[in-house]
């Protein structure tokens, strides 16, 4: 607006209203295609085809308006799957982000050699999470497992990690933090090594302590960072079904069934495309409430470094 | 700044959909194209295709006179199966040269139901021939994905033909009278025990148990525990994560009353035998602490018991050749002990003709799976795999006979076949298995009583089952 002013700056009226010109929307026109056929349309059909009877006791599908929504509400597993999710995401997701902002304020020390440590606890994150899956599902192998046998002079024996519905999901949180862990840690480290280190500085010379220092100064200045983090992280932490198809198959009696792995069964076990597709629209619908409230929370609190 | 704000907001609502979408994708992308009739005109490509996609490509071989068969496999069982189906087919070519059979790993049997059931769905041309679940008819005539076999039976041998295999394998491959699937790769669950470990315990190695009550307490003296009350070996493992419904029905048929009828709207969970079958599956953990506590994972279990952790397990057939080949110790194979009678479930893979594939694939698979049944190459698959060869006639071959002198543990399953009855292979079978699965489980894990459990299960089933009355 401010370049067209300049530009043409005749009559006071032609400056206010700008051209309508069709340049910009070509330009982002192939872009436009990609979001509207890959991600508003599958959008919007999934949400049109939820309101359908779509499974295998018919064969073409019958409008049942909110009858699938009704049946969902209705259904305990729907309700345990639910709570199971809450009960990862918020062990996940704080767990996780602040092991990796630990570890990146440790990580970010001038040692010797520290390059070793940083990949020591990145090098999960590279790990498919299929074979750290896999590999997770050998350690927690009852009575010989890793675990089992690094647990045992501490008194702990014979606990059917994956078998045993009470430890079953706390199995797979404790395997899905490790994993994650590493993977916030490398965005909180790129985030410290671009503070200035003037404040800090300053900081010295007034007598902040350590703690100070990071309290009042690391902290505020990485907010920016931890929005990212949080809205990444909470987005994947929906998003989780690999370890869950691998190690428990939501087992034992749904004891670990997670709202995604739920939506694959539904589909493609149970062939129940209406109830499927009803399962998406309310995943999608807590993902954007997430995400607007996160950013609308941090707003008035992120410091962005350009400021 | 309420512009930026603005802006930010907006690009961050569109990271959202697009992250979303990224999680609906799968399960809507094939929705998206079964849509609605009523469904908006876009669409309306998509639905026109089942005719049109096949008749076009039904143009092309006939023109030649050669017919390209796809023929899709799950692998299921440790071994080479690539590598003898990829020689069937070549065998197969060499008699029928305007033939070419084109074996397609398609991953597991849950795999290769969802690429196929995908492509129907989406109107595309499903493969000619498929190796799918035998639980799985019901969903594949529901989907009208599948056409019977009566016709290319007749062509094939007819009565006589369908005659030969055994009956237990045919209970899941019929339905409203007609013959939809043909046995191929099938097994059914045994008891393995170490033979040392009874010898050990001073059991006779050459008697197994043979009743639930033999059972429990033969697995009371396998079991061994260190100076610290610690157990070293377990009497007995019964896997119970993935699919346990499967090996329960050998319990309930066991106990009197199989979980499943002639009905494909009805199951028996809720019935004094089945509750009674659970609560000794159970109690082997809980009440005799033979088996290990908790659910126990079908993958590790062949492992465990070639390592010795456990002196018994209930396993597939389908392991046989693997269990073998792995053991440091003489292995022996019985039936599943009995309660009121021997039981047992079938299960495994049949073959499928796919109704969308042109006229002469149907023909070509029907020729093929001609070939792939005949008594020898059963015979033989059986002797590769471990899978139970699905024809009376097949045991008479001499490569059989051969077999059943050097590894009489082959025919046990054979033998048990008689006592086994069908598998849970209703109407939305996958559903049911699960909720089966999931109540069963809940008892195992002491979260419910099986007489809780099972009243749960019923009515869940009937909910289901309701809508297809």
């Amino acid at each position: 607006m401010a370049a067209s002013s300049i530009a043409r700056p005749k009559t006071e009226a032609r400056a206010r209203r700008p051209r309508l010109s069709w340049l910009p929307y070509l330009l982002i026109l192939p872009t436009l295609i990609f979001v509207v056929v890959f991600t508003v349309w599958p959008s919007l059909a999934t949400l049109y085809q939820s309101l359908f009877k779509a499974n295998q006791a018919v064969r073409v599908p019958q409008f049942i308006g909110l009858g699938n929504y009704v049946n969902l509400v209705q259904d305990p597993v729907f309700l345990k799957v639910l709570q199971n999710t809450a009960l990862f995401v918020l062990m996940t997701v704080p767990l996780s982000m602040a092991l990796g902002l630990a570890f990146a304020l440790l990580l970010n020390q001038k040692l010797r050699a520290i390059g070793i440590f940083r990949l020591a606890i990145f090098y999960p994150t590279i790990l498919p999470l299929v074979s750290a899956a896999t590999i997770w599902l050998f350690m927690y192998t009852p009575d010989y497992g890793v675990v089992a046998t690094f647990l045992r002079p501490l008194g702990v024996r014979g606990q059917n990690w994956l078998g045993n519905p009470d430890l079953a999901l706390w199995a797979i949180i404790v395997m899905t933090i490790w994993k994650q862990t590493g993977y916030y840690m490398i965005f909180y480290l790129a985030g410290i090594q671009n503070l200035s280190q003037d404040v800090f500085e300053a900081a010295a010379l007034d007598g902040a302590t350590l703690w100070q220092e990071i309290r009042h100064i690391t902290f505020p200045l990485l907010s920016a960072t931890t929005l990212f983090v949080t809205t990444i992280a909470v987005v994947a932490g929906f998003q989780m079904v690999d370890q869950i198809y691998i190690m428990t198959q939501g087992g034992p009696d749904n004891a670990s069934n997670l709202l995604m792995y739920h939506i694959y069964e539904t589909q493609f076990r149970f062939q129940d495309r209406g109830e499927a597709n009803a399962l998406t629209v309310l995943l999608v619908l807590i993902l954007l409430m997430f995400t607007i409230s996160n950013f609308l929370w941090f707003e008035g609190r992120t410091t962005y470094e350009s400021d | 700044m309420p512009r930026t704000k603005l802006l930010a907001l907006l690009a961050l609502f569109v990271v959202g959909l697009v992250l979303a979408a990224c999680a609906g994708g799968a399960p809507s992308a094939p929705a998206a194209s079964t849509a609605p009739t009523s469904a908006p005109a876009a669409q309306g490509g998509a639905a026109a295709a089942p005719t049109s996609a096949p008749a076009s490509q039904a143009a092309a071989p006939a023109a030649a006179g050669n017919v390209d068969l796809d023929f899709y496999y799950p692998v299921a069982v440790p071994g080479p199966i690539t590598q003898i189906l990829d020689k069937y087919a070549a065998d197969f070519h060499k008699d029928n040269p305007n033939i070419t059979v084109k074996p397609v790993l398609a991953g597991s049997y849950q795999d290769a139901l969802t690429k196929i059931q995908t492509t129907v769905q989406g109107g595309g041309a499903p493969p000619g021939l498929a190796v799918l679940l035998s639980t799985d008819m019901w969903s594949l005539i529901d989907a009208d994905a599948i056409i019977p076999l009566d016709q290319c039976i007749s062509t094939i041998g007819g009565d006589a033909y369908l005659k030969d295999f055994f009956p237990a394998f045919m209970a899941n491959s019929q339905a409203q009278g007609k013959t939809w699937g043909i046995p191929f790769q099938r097994s059914t669950p045994v008891l393995y025990y170490n033979k040392d470990a009874f010898k050990e315990a001073g059991l006779d190695p050459e008697k197994p148990p043979k009743n639930w009550d033999e059972l429990a307490s033969m697995a009371q003296k396998l079991t061994k525990k260190d100076a610290n009350g610690q157990v070293t070996r377990w009497g007995v493992q019964i896997p119970s994560d993935g699919f346990p419904y499967w090996m329960f029905q050998g319990f309930a048929i066991e106990a009197g009353k199989n979980i499943v009828g002639d009905s494909p709207t009805e199951v028996y969970f809720n019935t004094p035998e089945v509750k009674r079958a659970l609560e000794f599956w159970a109690s082997l953990s809980t009440k005799y602490n033979v088996m290990p506590p908790g659910v126990i994972a079908w993958a590790t279990t062949p492992n465990d018991f070639t390592a010795g952790k456990t002196a018994m397990m209930y396993h597939t057939t389908g392991s046989l050749t693997n269990v073998l080949k792995q053991a440091q110790f003489p292995v022996g194979v019985a039936f599943m002990p009995a309660d009121k009678g021997y039981g047992a479930p079938t299960g495994g893979g049949n073959l499928y003709i796919f109704k969308n594939a042109p006229k002469e694939k149907q023909d070509a698979a029907c020729k093929f799976i001609q070939f792939l049944t005949s008594p020898d190459r059963a015979a033989q698959w059986s002797i590769d795999t471990g899978y139970v060869a699905t024809r009376a006639s097949a045991y008479d071959t001499q490569a059989m006979k051969d077999l059943a002198v050097k590894q009489p543990q082959y025919l046990v399953a054979k033998d048990q076949l008689q006592y086994a009855q069908r598998e849970l292979g209703t109407h939305a079978a996958p559903q049911l298995q699960q909720v089966l699965g999931n109540n069963i489980q809940a008892v195992i894990a002491g979260k419910k009583t099986a007489d809780q459990a099972m009243q749960d299960g019923q009515a869940e089933a009937d909910r289901i089952l309701k809508q297809f009355k």
